[in-house]
């Protein structure tokens, strides 16, 4: 099974052990023609700030942990390696280095060769938001290509490869910041065929119509974000607050103790990074302000980072049993 | 041969009802590997265990909470959560209907629906979706959460996205851009031109994982006791200091490529 078969494995994975300030997922070059870009990929969706998590019988949040099935004793990072099942009980060892001298220099770069209709980007294909920070000292050539894109209401395509794995990405600017998303290949898509979808047919009109006028009822311009809320968090904020208040069952850890989530910090820090990675006149910019509201979400607080196997906090979700040992917990391929 | 469905549901348009079933449009492709542990190559297995990770701690003794600030938990009990469950429900409730075009990061996890009985209303919903280019959106709750997401059409089948939460976007619209950084002139003209010379369709097909069939050669190769070399790195390109003189090359080259 995928590990994204359901949506029940929605984003509320396992926080992340705090890190100091944010780090960039990736960096390497943009290049468009002969321009080259040094970029820096930072992540558009941060972890849910409501996730349940387990704890002990003495209230300290638990840890999963990758744990020798024979010795039933935690391994650390080093003692991990993948492996590949070529017969049953015997596979092929495959380092992490081995994988990451795979791709070849070109292909660790994101080549712009194509540019595309931004609206041509299929919801189906579309899998991660990430934002692009300039990397190097000169930002003339990361503004030139934002203001280009924008213009022309197109993204520029490209394949590269992070940590081990592919991807295919659609580079597209907004208000003056370049974004990518990460697509996902064709080949990772079902279509009507396979399930085995009747063929599409025209429907009679009198069925149409009624359609027609029900949707026509709940016309509106744009996305009104409320109806986005989280009810699930909502509901267990609320019930959370309720018994703090009534002092049930509320467990405070000693100082020293970890804690969990919080991190808020972390997106004022990606915020500022940016603000001055993209040049340092503080200047207000009203009009390209204006024309950053398509739908856009505001709030702030910590920036994902899928859990590595190594450091993740418990949560109620499982993770697939198969992942990586040092990479996000979704990435099994390599 | 029909693949099977994860859920049963009926889209609610006002009044108006279409019974749908729901697949999920995702299927894996990559090389999954096992992870082991290194020295006698057994699979690992994932055990929650305590800070000291002293000993693992079996289920009847995991407790769920919230932390509601920092090192303050609240303990939630099985029961309480079982309350807070919404009831079952079938209904994917259109909420809103809107123009397609919707900012990309909303998106989440995309599903087909089949229709289940009334297929004239399932293919009408598309046809007027796909036609008027117009996003509804729905909530719904299945195996005992909510969910939203974005009805859609794509050639002339239903198609549903779950749309992220706005608490988990970051707020790049924050970030301003600072004035004085508009391009050159000339500069801008010259990028537009290399953007039209490369314009094209959008072809998901064109594109392949070509990492993945280097992993699958190289699990071959070592399969067969080989030991592959591996190329050796090399230097990034540096950035152009000359943007102009790099795009009129660019455009020489594109030009060039597109007569021969």
């Amino acid at each position: 099974m995928a590990e994204r078969e359901h949506p029940d494995d929605d984003e509320q994975g396992e926080p992340e052990e705090l890190e100091p300030g944010p780090r960039a997922l990736w960096s390497g070059t943009l290049t468009f023609g002969l321009v080259s870009i040094p970029v820096e990929l930072y992540p558009a969706v941060r972890p849910a700030r409501v996730a349940l998590r387990l704890l002990g019988p003495r209230g300290r949040p638990l840890h999963r942990r990758y744990v020798c099935a024979r010795e039933s004793r935690p391994l650390t990072p080093e003692e991990i390696v993948r492996g590949y099942p070529v017969e049953p009980e015997r596979f092929v060892l495959v380092e992490e280095e081995e994988l990451a001298a795979l791709a070849p220099r070109a292909s660790r770069d994101l080549d712009l060769r194509r540019f595309v209709p931004r609206d041509q980007l299929d919801p189906m294909l579309l899998d991660r938001p990430y934002l692009l920070a300039p990397g190097g000292q000169s930002t003339k050539a990361y503004h030139l290509l934002a203001a280009t894109l924008e213009r022309r209401d197109r993204a520029g395509i490209a394949t590269f490869v992070m940590r081990g794995t592919e991807y295919l990405a659609a580079i597209l600017s907004e208000g003056g910041l370049l974004r990518a998303v990460t697509l996902r290949f064709a080949d990772e898509l079902r279509g009507p065929e396979q399930l085995g979808l009747p063929e599409p047919r025209r429907a009679p009109a009198a069925r149409r119509r009624q359609l027609e006028a029900a949707l026509a009822e709940l016309e509106r311009d744009a996305l009104l974000p409320e109806l986005l809320h989280d009810e699930n968090a909502r509901a267990l904020r609320e019930l959370a607050r309720r018994k703090r208040a009534a002092s049930a069952d509320v467990i405070e850890l000693p100082e020293t103790a970890e804690a969990g989530g919080g991190g808020g910090g972390q997106v004022v820090d990606l915020m500022k990074l940016l603000q001055e990675r993209l040049g340092e006149a503080p200047a207000p910019a009203p009009r390209a302000a204006s024309r950053r509201s398509s739908g856009g979400a505001r709030a702030g607080s910590p920036t994902r980072a899928r859990a590595g196997a190594r450091g993740g906090a418990a949560t109620t979700r499982k993770p697939a049993a198969r992942t990586q040992p040092r990479s996000k917990a979704r990435r099994r391929r390599g | 041969m029909g693949a099977r469905a994860i859920w049963k549901g009926v889209v609610c348009v006002g009044a108006e009802r279409v019974p749908v079933r729901l697949y999920s449009a995702v299927q894996a492709a990559g090389v999954s590997f096992r992870l082991l542990h290194r020295e006698d190559q057994s699979p690992v297995k994932q055990q929650l265990l305590a800070p000291d990770q002293a000993r693992p701690v079996p289920p009847e003794e995991q407790r769920k909470g919230l932390e509601v600030e920092a090192g303050v938990f609240v303990v939630l009990r099985p029961e309480e959560l079982r309350a807070l469950q919404p009831p079952p429900s079938r209904e994917i409730r259109v909420e809103e209907v809107i123009p397609a075009g919707l900012d990309l990061r909303w998106f989440d996890h995309p599903y087909l629906l089949g229709p289940d009985g009334d297929e004239p209303g399932y293919f009408a919903l598309a046809e007027l979706l796909e036609a008027r280019r117009r996003l509804a959106i729905v909530r719904w709750v299945m195996r005992r959460r909510h969910y939203q997401g974005a009805l859609h059409a794509r050639r002339g089948h239903l198609a549903l996205s779950t749309l992220r939460h706005p608490e988990e976007l970051v707020a790049v619209e924050r970030v301003q851009v600072p004035a004085g950084r508009a391009p050159d002139r000339r500069e801008l003209a010259l990028a537009e031109q290399l953007v039209e010379a490369l314009a094209d369709d959008f072809d998901p097909a064109a594109y392949q994982d070509e990492h993945r069939a280097r992993v699958r050669s190289l699990i071959e190769a070592k399969a067969r006791g080989l030991q592959p070399a591996l190329p050796r790195p090399e230097a990034a390109p540096a950035p152009s200091p000359d943007l102009a003189g790099a795009l009129e090359a660019s455009l020489r080259a594109t030009r060039r490529s597109a007569r021969g």
